[in-house]
């Protein structure tokens, strides 16, 4: 018997969602998250946050707060500090909580799980005073502190916003360098179709951009050959802009090409992906409503390709209203009025997704740019294996160990199939991705010994839950 | 390219690869037909344990030849396979352990073996300081070692298609009829093949290749599964395997991670290619390795995985000739422990298909005994 009819992984915007819908439909409803509130990477610490957080991260982020309130009120179980660790195609989910393993079973299960960040494979890029502009904002969200004197370094909207919370903070960056090359923004702006969703993040973006302005900060457009140097860490930030080579002097260089599905779980479950050109990434294949090539699965949010806070609020509230609908609860909302707001808040997508497509720098890195972290591989030891006869993603893998490390993959993997696709002349869709197996995060060997291998009961749970 | 061989093996892992290029050296010409791609499964996923001890009897002659081929695996293949040498060892934790390995060895002794050898806990602790205080001995190998199973594994396929051996990969064998004196392989989308010799090397799917040669291969599909840590200080230099009732292999490996497998097995799917962990049985190789190494506590599991291999019932090897059908083969049915074997299987192999015999005694091997 399943211990919860629902189980949600991730308390962003779009696993809160759908607990709320799930719950309120009555059916018993659990989501798990590893931060301590919830609101996920883009609500982070929204509950906490003062007014003068509020004031810096603005009104997009403080919107969160009453979806985060609606959420501890729903009567879903909440477990904080939850790590998922695995799940089995009989959806039996095993997290890790305070040092324990524990399992549960779950008749339907939402992946909420949202993005993460591209890897920018880059020369520097592992240096120590390199992080990513994503991994800032969070400090910013979560600690209330923002690092002195950044150079924000890519593409995307995410840059502008964080120049601008930053600005607002008074603790402004040392310079953005845009690698948006000239030419996109003639191809954006034919992809540019307008409707009120539309022309409210315009209005937004050319409101960051002239906070940046008026702040004064140098902007370096259209950069290219980027690198980092430095001996202990990174010193000098070096790149071709209008014309010419610049090498600034660095304390901090924050590094940003736009997100990409987290899609640790809905491999592992071997849902159907297929590769996004325009993204640029792979997504899990779903139906109107969410739900994967596997029946009972469905992911919500980021994680089923990149829409944004929004949307992913309202693709919870679908799945949400999906099982409850499929369990013959009656349903308070109606699911093509949401499908509705979702098309309009996706208008702007084409327009963004060509403009901040990430750079050709990072998705074919010169052969001596590390690509995966863990194990310290360069671009240019994948391309020999692929070379000497390895197949595929896996076969790389296997061979030289690419995706083996702590990260799992996260890293490495996209870069990986790009690589081997551009080496071979194959889609990306053909090379497709490293096969994923637990742990989903690591795990400690002493905790998986102790695992009882029993089931958990809903009060053990729900007893976590409360503590 | 060729459709027709002296040789047409069918499967990719490592004993067809092994024997391709064996084969190759004897002059015969080869065809390698796989169904996905070369050490796709058992072969590519395997420990990598380059392990003679503690095999069954009926496999030491087999085994001590193979690890005369690994002793000089970087001059046949050009490869070094990631081979390091290692002390294979077995602990005890009970004097009735200690006492069959102890008449274990005596045996070995005199049928002319030394490669084994008991060690008392002081040896024990002195190879392995940080096994757990409460071993009191074990059955140890000192010049075996490990390898990396895919890179061995692909290293084979490059040199034998180097001397000529001809892989098609991505291709399913469907039927295999005789036609006059020689095998006609016909693959799924039609595409046929002609060898003198026919070779099964399917691993986990030989049963029914065996079936169409009218004979019994009682072959099951089995997915041992594996943990692999993150990268550790290097506090461990030989292969360790458990006692009886902890099944365990532990190794560390060159980049400091360290790989734990050891009889805890997944759930099998041969008919879609795939195995599926069973998380919660591998608490039972956690346990296992805390068992014997305290210091694992707090080291963290970042991967597992599985792979589909082949198992007989008496957990031998099926290998040699067909005993229904004429100048049909195989070697097949490793159980778990054939990726030692590999190049000493190519070599025997191509020595029997070749010659019509072979010096290493493999009759206790034959597919006969499940007739």
């Amino acid at each position: 018997m399943n211990q919860y009819d629902v189980a949600i992984v991730g308390a962003g915007p779009a696993g809160m969602a759908a607990a709320i819908e799930s719950a309120r439909a009555g059916l018993s409803t659990i989501v798990l998250d590893e931060q301590p509130e919830p609101g996920g990477q883009i609500y982070r610490a929204v509950e906490a946050a003062d007014a003068l957080r509020l004031e810096i991260l603005g009104k997009d982020y403080a919107r969160g707060r009453d979806l985060a309130a609606e959420f501890r009120s729903s009567g879903a179980v909440y477990l904080s500090g939850a790590t998922v660790v695995n799940v089995n195609p009989d959806l039996e989910i095993f997290y890790s909580k305070a040092g324990i393993l524990t399992s549960f079973s779950a008749g339907a299960l939402i992946v909420a799980t949202g993005a993460i960040e591209r890897s920018t494979p880059l020369p520097g890029w592992t240096l120590p005073g390199v992080v990513t502009v994503g991994a800032c904002q969070i400090m910013l969200k979560a600690n209330g502190r923002v690092p002195d004197n950044a150079v924000l370094v890519g593409s995307g909207p995410l840059l502008w916003l964080f120049a601008a919370q930053m600005i607002a903070a008074d603790m402004q960056p040392r310079a953005i360098v845009e690698t948006v090359p000239r030419s996109r923004y003639i191809a954006a702006l034919a992809k540019l179709a307008l409707n009120g969703a539309a022309i409210g993040y315009l209005r937004k973006g050319l409101q960051m951009m002239r906070t940046v302005r008026r702040a004064g900060l140098p902007v370096y457009r259209d950069a290219t050959s980027i690198s980092i140097r430095g001996n202990e860490r990174a010193e000098t930030l070096c790149f071709e802009s209008g014309g010419g080579h610049h090498e600034l002097p660095v304390e901090l260089v924050a590094l940003h090409q736009g997100v990409v599905p987290n899609q640790q779980i809905t491999r592992l479950l071997r849902c159907q992906h297929i590769w996004n050109e325009r993204q640029r990434c792979f997504a899990p294949v779903l139906d109107s409503y969410g739900e994967t090539s596997v029946p009972g699965i469905y992911v919500a949010g980021d994680g089923g390709g990149i829409g944004g806070a929004l949307a992913a609020e309202l693709q919870g509230r679908l799945a949400g209203l999906r099982i409850a609908e499929k369990a013959g609860k009656s349903i308070a909302s109606d699911p093509a009025a949401i499908r509705g707001e979702l098309r309009r808040e996706a208008t702007i997508r084409p327009f963004l997704e060509t403009l901040y497509a990430p750079s050709s720098q990072i998705l074919a890195p010169a052969d001596d740019t590390v690509v995966c972290r863990c194990e310290e591989l360069t671009a240019g030891q994948i391309r020999a294996a692929i070379d000497l006869g390895a197949p595929g993603p896996n076969q790389v893998k296997s061979f030289i160990r690419p995706g083996m490390g702590p990260c799992q993959g996260r890293m490495c993997g996209l870069t990986t199939t790009e690589i081997i696709a551009a080496s071979k002349g194959e889609t990306p869709s053909l090379v497709d991705y490293y096969r994923i197996r637990p742990p989903l995060k690591p795990l400690q060997l002493g905790q998986l010994a102790a695992f009882s291998g029993e089931k958990s009961d809903r009060d053990t749970i729900e007893g976590g839950a409360r503590g | 390219m060729s459709r027709t061989a002296d040789l047409v093996i069918v499967g990719g892992g490592i004993q067809a690869c092994s024997t391709a290029l064996h084969a190759r050296m004897r002059g015969l010409s080869v065809i390698v037909i796989e169904k996905d791609t070369v050490a796709r499964h058992a072969s590519g996923v395997n420990a990598g344990g380059v392990r003679r001890m503690n095999r069954d009897y009926a496999e030491l002659a087999l085994s001590q030849r193979s690890m005369e081929i690994w002793n000089r695996i970087e001059t046949l293949l050009d490869d070094d396979c990631g081979f390091q040498r290692a002390p294979q060892i077995k602990v005890a934790e009970t004097e009735a352990q200690l006492d069959e390995m102890r008449a274990r060895v005596a045996d070995l002794n005199s049928m002319g073996y030394d490669h084994e050898v008991v060690l008392d806990q002081t040896q024990l602790r002195a190879l392995v300081p940080a096994v757990s205080p409460h071993l009191i001995g074990a059955l140890a190998s000192l010049d075996d070692g490990f390898a990396l199973p895919y890179q061995t594994t692909f290293a084979f396929q490059r040199k034998a298609r180097a001397l000529g051996a001809c892989f098609h990969e991505g291709l399913a064998v469907e039927a295999v009829r005789r036609q006059g004196a020689d095998w006609q392989i016909s693959c799924r989308g039609g595409e046929t093949f002609t060898g003198r010799y026919l070779l099964n090397c399917t691993g986990a799917w030989a049963g029914k290749l065996a079936r169409q040669l009218g004979e019994n291969a009682p072959i099951e599909a089995v997915a041992p599964m594996m943990l692999v840590t993150a990268r550790l200080p290097h506090f461990c230099n030989a292969v360790v395997g458990g006692p009886v009732g902890r099944p365990l292999s532990f190794k560390q490996m060159a980049n400091g991670t360290v790989v734990i497998g050891g009889g805890r097995r997944g759930t099998p799917d041969p008919d879609t290619n795939v195995s599926e962990i069973r998380f919660e049985h591998l608490r039972l190789s956690a346990a296992a390795a805390l068992a014997i190494f305290p210091i694992m506590a707090q080291a963290t599991i970042v991967r597992s995985w599985s792979g589909l291999e082949g198992f007989t019932p008496d957990d031998l090897p099926i290998l040699g000739r067909s005993s229904t059908a004429e100048n049909a083969f195989y070697a097949c049915g490793f159980s778990g422990h054939g990726f030692q074997l590999g190049p000493g299987v190519g070599e025997v192999m191509a020595e029997l298909i070749a010659t019509g015999s072979t010096s290493t005694p493999i009759e206790k091997m034959s597919i006969k005994r499940f007739n």
